[in-house]
């Protein structure tokens, strides 16, 4: 079963790959978290999501795919509105996303195999799945992604036996696996040091590039998010308050989405960033 | 900086109590308590020294523990064992899904309320009031002892399960979500492997617990070795029933044994 060809017919016509529309999500508690917040992607980019903790970040790429709720707006993949979706066609579209974590979220007493088969989940069968009866093409293309993402030969070592590196690793295996349309990265960089760091965003921005897949990613980071990111979103109380490309970062911009603060030792010119990565 | 300027003494503040005025209250109250259920006691001490003289004898008529009678004791002990391996058995199958059923992050609410509402009615009674219960209904024998047995591990089992579930990781439960895998799937792949090793841990436990409650159900008539223990007690067979207890003893610590082993091999 191959989710792409599926979806196929959904796909024709000019629809933009993702359109956020007016997004709204309100607690029980009654925070607002997001308020109002819209945004399209018409292209495969990397798009960097910036703001202060709490501005919403979190919240907003988890409503896409809807681990949670949103209270308001819409989210349209290729034209499909997820907020209206029923459980079974939310699995369907789920298939079409892959998410990527902060704390990696592996199974830690499971293989690295197991888990990056898990990102195959929404095509397989309960009973196959449960089994570990992985269709053949599947488990070729897990270990084939295990060799991409570096981790050859360690598809039998347990999830927590691997470095923070090799976790977030596994981590975009699993996300990939899903031959996503859209991938959603939720801070893959903050466990990580800052080495580390820079080498999984490249990889995430390679990946995301080599299958022309669009990239959300949330970070704290600002010089990261400019050095890795096509495009920046800076989000502030829950709306859109910068979008725009990477080199639009000044610090006008920054102070308008964080609040005043010397930016000007933050933001670096792009090739001292690729110097050091 | 200028420490001079800052008090030298710290003690930490009452953790339960609130102030340290209500803690000295909540103390001076336990004691005076102590002192007024002790003066209400009415120790009486020549019945305790009668039932002393009564101990002395009662321990010198069960020596030497009498084995003559090893058919009916072997017959006991292993009734005991089957209810408690079979009470086990039912009762880990059974817990699965009503410790799933229990767990407050799985369930929907509903479900979770009438789970829980089912596992705080079943710990209310007592293994020997459910006994005496079953004893009625299905008359004496290994039959009521090993629904008793069945019903409290169920009950036990799956509230530990329920609690262990509820303190798994929600990380991997949210990242398996994502993957577009339904209900089973998420249960199958981040639930149960992060709460294996501690529920198999348990039911080890639990075996260990209905080896040693099956030689008590019996007492009420509900089959295995208690049964035969509280026949011999009754019938002033006390050199037998020393043999009985000898065994039981020497069941229960093999259990013990076997589940600290098993236990071991888990961590």
């Amino acid at each position: 079963m191959d989710a792409r060809q599926e979806d196929a017919p959904g796909r024709t016509g000019d629809r933009p790959l993702l359109e956020v529309e007016n997004l709204a999500k309100v607690y029980p508690g009654g925070t607002r978290a997001l308020d109002g917040a819209s945004f399209v992607v018409t292209r495969p980019e990397v798009i960097a999501i910036i703001g202060t903790s709490g501005a919403g970040k979190s919240t907003l790429i988890r409503c896409i795919n809807r681990l949670v709720e949103p209270t308001g707006g819409r989210v349209l993949l290729r034209g499909t509105d997820l907020v209206r979706l029923g459980k079974a066609d939310l699995r369907q579209a789920r298939r079409r996303i892959g998410m990527i974590f902060q704390e990696f979220n592996l199974v830690d007493r499971l293989t690295v195999m197991e888990n990056v088969l898990s990102g195959r989940l929404g095509s397989v069968g309960f009973l196959a799945s449960w089994m570990r009866r992985y269709p053949a093409r599947d488990v070729a293309n897990a270990f084939a992604m295990l060799e991409r993402v570096g981790l050859a030969g360690l598809h039998d070592s347990r999830a927590d036996a691997l470095s923070g590196g090799q976790r977030q690793r596994v981590g975009i295996g699993r996300a990939l696996m899903q031959e996503p349309e859209l991938l959603l990265v939720d801070e893959p960089t903050a466990s990580l040091d800052p080495k580390t760091a820079r080498q999984i965003m490249r990889l995430i921005r390679t990946l995301a590039e080599e299958r022309a897949t669009p990239a959300l990613v949330n970070i704290h980071d600002v010089a990261l998010a400019q050095g890795f990111a096509d495009r920046v979103i800076g989000l502030k109380a829950g709306k859109v308050a910068f979008d725009g490309p990477a080199s639009g970062l000044t610090p006008a911009v920054l102070t308008e989405i964080y609040g005043a603060e010397d930016w000007s030792r933050t933001i670096r010119p792009e090739a001292e960033e690729e110097a050091a990565a | 900086m200028n420490a001079a300027a800052h008090p030298a003494r710290w003690r930490p503040p009452p953790a339960f109590f609130g102030t340290r005025g209500r803690q000295r209250a909540a103390i001076a109250l336990a004691l005076l308590y102590v002192a007024w259920s002790v003066s209400t006691l009415n120790i009486d001490l020549n019945r305790a020294l009668a039932g002393m003289t009564r101990a002395v004898d009662l321990f010198a008529r069960m020596f030497p523990p009498d084995f003559s009678r090893g058919a009916l004791l072997a017959k006991g002990m292993i009734e005991s064992l089957q209810m408690a391996f079979a009470a086990t058995l039912a009762g880990v199958i059974l817990s699965v899904p009503l410790g799933i059923a229990a767990a407050r992050n799985l369930a929907p609410r509903p479900v979770y309320l009438a789970a829980r509402g089912l596992i705080v009615v079943g710990r209310t009674f007592h293994e020997v009031i459910i006994a005496i219960f079953f004893v009625k209904l299905f008359g004496f024998g290994p039959v009521a002892g090993l629904l008793t047995l069945a019903f409290h591990s169920v009950i036990f089992l799956a509230k530990m399960l329920a609690e262990d579930i509820e303190n798994v990781r929600t990380g991997p439960i949210e990242a398996v979500r994502a993957t577009g895998a339904g209900f089973g799937q998420v249960v199958v792949y981040a639930v149960i492997p992060q709460v294996l090793t501690r529920t198999v841990g348990t039911a080890i436990y639990r075996l260990d617990a209905n080896v040693r409650h099956s030689t008590v159900v019996g007492i009420v008539g509900a089959g295995g070795i208690g049964q035969t223990l509280s026949a011999s007690f009754s019938r002033y067979d006390y050199d037998f029933a020393a043999a009985i207890l000898l065994c039981i003893v020497a069941l229960v610590a093999l259990g013990e044994w076997f589940s600290d082993w098993v236990r071991g091999k888990l961590r």
